[in-house]
């Protein structure tokens, strides 16, 4: 279509480009420069986006001061356990779906998706209440499971849709094969989905890493407490601590940045099979 | 059939302990049966049963009380105030996301150089936790150091600084302004692979015959798209309307309750006043505003469909 484009309108596209790439990478980017500057800077009245001078003094506030590896720790913990779960529970019930042979399988399909509409603040307070009466408060487990049934309709969902493109004489071979029925999931169908299970896992991985509501009415304490807790507490006395904030993002948004870069073709093609069904 | 049936037939004998294909797959489905069950539905459940006593972690009631919560919920200002906002937030970032996300697309449908790097850039949004977008809105938009006031100010497009989510002017714009900033990206890479699939041959048809670009893009692009956007528009109004993290971080519903939405208030009633009779009523109505809502949308979109046959 190159060759049908006015200049005029190239130029347009290139601004257009450019805009989105500002608008996506723009304030993120000022969030980064403004950690490594002093709070002298940030206040003087003229912002500079390179940091002059150099300051790695908000760094040593977020991991000295606020104890931000504890928080770093609680989430690696509970979003990793979370994503290993998601991943087991959800390529379980995926595969049943699409290789066995279940009875009004769109319609379980569809309640799983709804499921996912449904407003978490809704959730929380009976939650609230099971925990506390379990005496899961302030556990793991308690956020573990939560986000298991939050990560749960997008990875089965998105999982399925991979499943039914594997075509089906791959399982008419293995019966005749005898393989049983765990053995055509463990054996076959997941190692031929490992790319999928990978961008699956991430998108649970990351609905755990970033989750808020659930982790600020089930944990008190640093012991427990996750990141985005973590982050929402931090403020000083007198004034909001900017620097150790913009520190304390970077940290903890920048891996995620890098994986999903790193993923990002697989990440928009699951999401889409699993946001929108044609 | 027939060859299936033969084909597991002749499998059985080797594995004579196997159970049967039905079993297995209520096996497999029971975790996530389980999990959905006791995270999912029994809250919900529990909530309306909650919401129709006047249980409360302080005073350790837990009573029937019929409708009492929603009589109270019916003439609480605060609700309404709370329901108001919720609705205006979900209408403008809904819209606002939709159509600049279908302007990014239209861009990134064009071939240029570098559209794998915008691509990729457009993930960055989506994949911040909220919570740290929401404070680094606090910052770009500081009242007194942020760089916005600073750039519109040396712009000449306002004279004086703007105290953006500190003045209940201005908060709630703050918050739609950081949610369109969030979750736009995302709605324009969805609004995308829905434009991919329009055929090109179409398009080369339309302009062969002389048709200008945005001739093409009403008449063509854009009723082919109309299932997509409204299916997009339907998941984002729905996750709108829930919003808690952007606001609960960025203003804690304040200043004056100019923010306050239908879950920071339900937050509220639940956490701090530990009231989980009355919390649940206010969550419970949430939950049903957000039912009408999808109906609506479904309804509307099973017309549209219909029509397009």
């Amino acid at each position: 279509m190159n060759d049908t484009r006015s200049p005029l309108q190239t130029i347009a596209i290139y601004l257009g480009a450019l805009l989105i790439l500002v608008w996506s990478g723009g304030p993120f980017i000022w969030q980064f420069s403004t950690s490594f500057q002093l709070d002298k800077a940030l206040t003087s009245g003229s912002p500079s986006l390179i940091p002059a001078p150099f300051t790695l003094e908000h760094y040593y506030n977020a991991f000295i001061e606020k104890q931000l590896h504890r928080y770093v720790w609680n989430s690696l913990v509970v979003s990793l356990a979370t994503t290993f779960l998601c991943l087991f529970v959800g390529s379980l019930a995926a595969f049943a779906l699409s290789r066995l042979n279940v009875k009004g399988r769109f319609g379980i399909l569809m309640v799983i998706l709804s499921v996912s509409m449904f407003p978490q603040i809704a959730l929380v307070g009976p939650l609230y209440l099971v925990a506390t009466n379990l005496g899961l408060l302030d556990t793991y487990t308690a956020l573990i499971i939560t986000y298991l049934a939050l990560g749960l309709p997008l990875v089965t969902w998105v999982l399925f849709g991979y499943f039914e493109t594997l075509p089906r004489e791959i399982d008419e071979a293995a019966r005749m094969d005898g393989v049983s029925v765990p053995g055509l999931l463990w054996h076959i169908i997941l190692p031929m989905s490992l790319p999928s299970l990978v961008t699956t896992g991430l998108l649970a991985f990351i609905t755990a890493w970033n989750e808020f509501l659930f982790a600020l009415a089930f944990t008190s304490n640093i012991d427990r407490q996750t990141i985005p807790v973590g982050i929402a507490n931090f403020t000083n006395l007198y004034y909001v601590p900017w620097g150790d904030i913009a520190a304390a993002s970077a940290v903890v948004t920048v891996p995620l940045i890098v994986l999903v870069l790193f993923f990002q073709r697989h990440i928009i093609e699951g999401l889409t099979q699993g946001g929108i069904k044609e | 059939m027939t060859a299936a049936a033969t084909v597991s037939g002749i499998g059985r004998p080797r594995l004579g302990k196997a159970l049967p294909s039905a079993l297995w797959a209520l096996l497999l489905l029971t975790p996530a049966f389980v999990s959905l069950a006791s995270v999912s539905f029994y809250p919900i459940i529990n909530g309306l049963y909650l919401s129709l006593t006047n249980t409360s972690l302080i005073t350790q009631e837990n009573e029937f009380s019929g409708f009492a919560n929603y009589v109270q919920l019916w003439g609480d200002a605060q609700f309404w105030n709370a329901w108001w906002h919720t609705m205006w937030f979900t209408a403008a970032s809904t819209i606002l996301e939709t159509v600049i996300g279908l302007g990014m697309a239209l861009i990134l449908c064009e071939a240029f150089k570098g559209r794998g790097l915008v691509r990729a850039a457009m993930l960055v949004p989506w994949a911040m936790p909220t919570v740290v977008t929401s404070k680094m809105f606090g910052w770009l938009f500081d009242g007194q150091n942020g760089i916005i006031n600073y750039i519109l100010l040396h712009a000449g497009l306002i004279d004086q600084k703007v105290n953006w989510y500190g003045s209940p002017d201005t908060a709630m714009t703050t918050i739609i302004i950081a949610d369109v900033w969030k979750t736009t990206p995302f709605m324009a890479l969805l609004l995308l692979t829905g434009l991919q699939t329009v055929p090109n041959s179409l398009i080369e048809a339309a302009r062969m015959d002389g048709a200008k670009g945005w001739i093409t893009f009403w008449y063509i692009r854009l009723p082919l798209l109309m299932p997509t956007l409204l299916i997009a528009g339907l998941f984002r109004a729905l996750d709108a309307f829930r919003v808690f993290d952007l606001v609960y971080v960025l203003t804690g519903g304040g200043p004056a309750d100019s923010t306050e939405t239908l879950s920071t208030l339900s937050y509220k009633v639940l956490f701090s006043t530990l009231q989980f009779g009355y919390g649940s009523a206010v969550s419970t109505a949430m939950f049903v505003t957000e039912g009408i809502i999808a109906l609506a949308f479904c309804l509307y979109l099973i017309r549209q469909i219909r029509r397009a046959q």
